[in-house]
């Protein structure tokens, strides 16, 4: 009998682990995760490569059996049903197109198999070449078309299935910038419109926090944090999501009373004793050529390096026990460059804004 | 400039010396077929004729051995591609128990004399107590060219992306379903590659045959047996025709392959 899930989550995973035998020794790739996505959430499994995000990903498409725990759709337990019996599809990193079947056979290649009567497969096919913008490329075949005109193929031939879930293994990796970030809102829409799941496995931190409801950020075979966009960002649970997120300074001491010293200057790190590590934005630090007055967490440091980057600028700044902070200021219309290379200069921030692991 | 106009023309001159030297076998083949020659003879010109068209199969023996080649090439071709497919599939794509000695023993069978193979091959069906007949022939020209088709469709399954499969599973295909609408057509090139290379070496093949043929003769052992008494132009009509067969085989194979990369 399957086992009812606790919660009507459109996909499950339950202490799943993953195993490879490799040259006679046991690897793991994924080492125990358990997450719910909710129906029609947009989530993201991030962390560099290596992490166990793609495994994951792949075991609840069907392609790897886990070692050990439990994968459920919709409450169902399918851990150990092949990939053509799941009711969610993929969108692969390579697109993975027929090559030798036009764009509609392509398309239509998923309903064919269900057997779905031919006046529906017109009429679907039809409707979601329709939104993913492709009308009128009906017989190109895939070489034919441009990367992000694929992408939206393969996006097309697995959204078509209306399955409980779509995955994507890095989809826009493929792309160039400009495309990406185009199609970054364009997935976003499309989600909006047919509110499908989507499972979204990426290394890139802004790709996640631009598109996801939810993210799981991961690292050797574990999730790190589960969270939404602005928690990760804003308070990370470990140094490794405050690194891998967006640029962090690393300040490292032993602090006395609540105060970290670096130098002449003094870091806020309330309730804390002995060891500390703390992480601060870089678009939360204050730059100034004068000590600021307040209660403030401020340390004096050496400009090292001025980039001037449009809309901000970027300094990194290096302290008196040769950590180096970046600091980004906006561009505003009343701000120039306060400082240069060389010159000695105040950092300042709030200490809401530390974010401290201690011992 | 002049000197590399020379070296241009020499090229030239050179490339279609060696066309001529090529095809002048071919050449002489096809045009002795016409030859009005009176004797069993057929090595000097005695003008135009097309008579052995129209008496193509009057000698019974050679009619025989023709045919016996034909059918042998078709099933040795058929079931050949079938376990060469297979073979070059799991080779490429899989990774399994025994796969390094499966590579050496393909690679063997391609490196091994056919003079060697014909002798172990009918210790090996004498000692099996089999009669030499079309069956042996089929299934020793099954073994020498079972490599080159699982060769040439593993080169192919080795560029293949491994996710179309995946893919098409995904979207709810079958295993039989993914490999007759997925997998093949992608491995198509490869394998009609290898089925004209199986087919080409068993029409042909006089070593290995002529020592597993028992009484049964095949098209090139008719031709050495009747060396001495002199090759009838009957053998230059039909080694025409199977080359015109092969010729139209190869440009239609070439045609289709434009026509995949161009459309």
């Amino acid at each position: 009998m399957a086992e009812r899930g606790l919660t009507d989550s459109a996909i499950e995973l339950q202490d799943v682990v993953k195993e490879y035998v490799s040259h006679g020794e046991v690897v793991q790739a994924v080492k125990g995760v358990t997450l719910a996505v909710g129906e029609g959430e947009f989530f993201s499994l991030l962390g560099p490569s290596g992490c166990g995000k793609t495994t994951t990903m792949r075991m609840i498409a069907g392609f790897e059996e886990p070692s050990k725990g439990v994968v459920r759709l919709r409450g169902e337990d399918v851990t150990n049903v092949p990939p053509n019996k799941r009711d969610v599809n993929m969108v692969f990193q390579s697109y993975a197109l027929f090559p030798h079947m036009s764009v509609w056979d392509n398309v239509a290649f998923g309903l064919k198999q269900r057997r779905t009567p031919q006046e529906e497969i017109r009429r679907r096919v039809g409707e979601m070449l329709e939104i993913v913008d492709l009308t009128g490329r009906e017989k190109r075949r895939p070489r034919e078309l441009s990367g992000g005109q694929q992408q939206r193929v393969a996006l097309a031939r697995a959204l078509v299935n209306r399955p409980r879930a779509l995955l994507l293994d890095e989809p826009l990796g493929a792309l160039d910038l400009k495309l990406r970030q185009a199609m970054q809102l364009e997935l976003k829409r499309i989600q909006r419109e047919v509110g499908i799941t989507f499972v979204y496995v990426t290394h890139d931190q802004n790709e996640a926090l631009t598109m996801s409801d939810r993210i799981a950020v991961m690292k050797d075979g574990l999730v790190e944090q589960l969270a939404g966009p602005r928690e990760i960002y804003e308070s990370p649970a470990t140094t490794f999501v405050a690194g891998f997120i967006g640029t962090s300074n690393l300040m490292a001491g032993t602090a006395t009373a609540g105060v970290l010293r670096i130098g002449e200057g003094r870091v806020l790190v309330p309730q804390h004793d002995g060891e500390v590590s703390v992480t601060v934005r870089p678009e939360k630090i204050i730059l100034s050529v004068d000590e600021p007055d307040g209660d403030l967490s401020v340390v004096p440091g050496t400009v090292a390096e001025v980039v001037y980057l449009g809309t901000y600028n970027s300094y990194t700044v290096s302290l008196a026990d040769g950590a180096e902070i970046t600091v980004f200021q906006q561009n505003a219309h009343d701000s120039t460059i306060t400082a240069e290379r060389g010159d000695s200069v105040w950092l300042s921030w709030q200490a809401q804004h530390s974010y401290v692991m201690g011992s | 400039m002049r000197r590399g106009r020379l070296g241009d023309r020499l090229l030239h001159g050179y490339t279609w010396l060696v066309i001529a030297w090529l095809s002048s076998p071919i050449a002489v083949m096809i045009l002795f077929g016409f030859n009005d020659t009176p004797s069993k003879s057929n090595t000097s010109w005695h003008g135009f004729t097309l008579k052995w068209y129209a008496q193509l199969f009057a000698i019974p023996d050679l009619t025989d051995a023709l045919w016996n080649s034909v059918l042998i090439a078709l099933v040795s071709t058929a079931i050949t591609v079938v376990i060469g497919t297979m073979l070059g599939l799991a080779l490429g794509r899989h990774r399994f128990r025994g796969q390094g000695t499966t590579n050496f023993l393909v690679f063997a069978a391609i490196s091994t004399p056919e003079l060697v193979m014909g002798a172990s091959l009918l210790s090996l069906f004498v000692s099996a107590n089999l009669p030499r007949d079309r069956i042996t022939i089929t299934i020793a020209h099954v073994l020498f060219s079972l490599s080159f088709v699982t060769v040439t469709v593993r080169a192919r399954v080795v560029t293949l992306d491994p996710s179309l499969e995946e893919a098409a599973k995904d979207l709810g295909a079958g295993p039989w379903a993914t490999f007759r609408q997925v997998t093949l057509p992608s491995i198509l090139p490869g394998v009609l590659a290898g089925a004209m290379l199986a087919f080409a070496l068993s029409i042909d093949d006089y070593v290995v045959t002529s020592f597993v043929n028992g009484s049964t003769l095949t098209f090139p052992l008719w031709i050495v047996g009747s060396v001495k008494t002199g090759i009838p132009p009957q053998v230059n009509v039909m080694g025409t025709l199977i080359f015109g067969i092969g010729v139209l085989i190869a440009i239609a194979n070439a045609v289709a392959a434009r026509r995949r990369a161009h459309t």
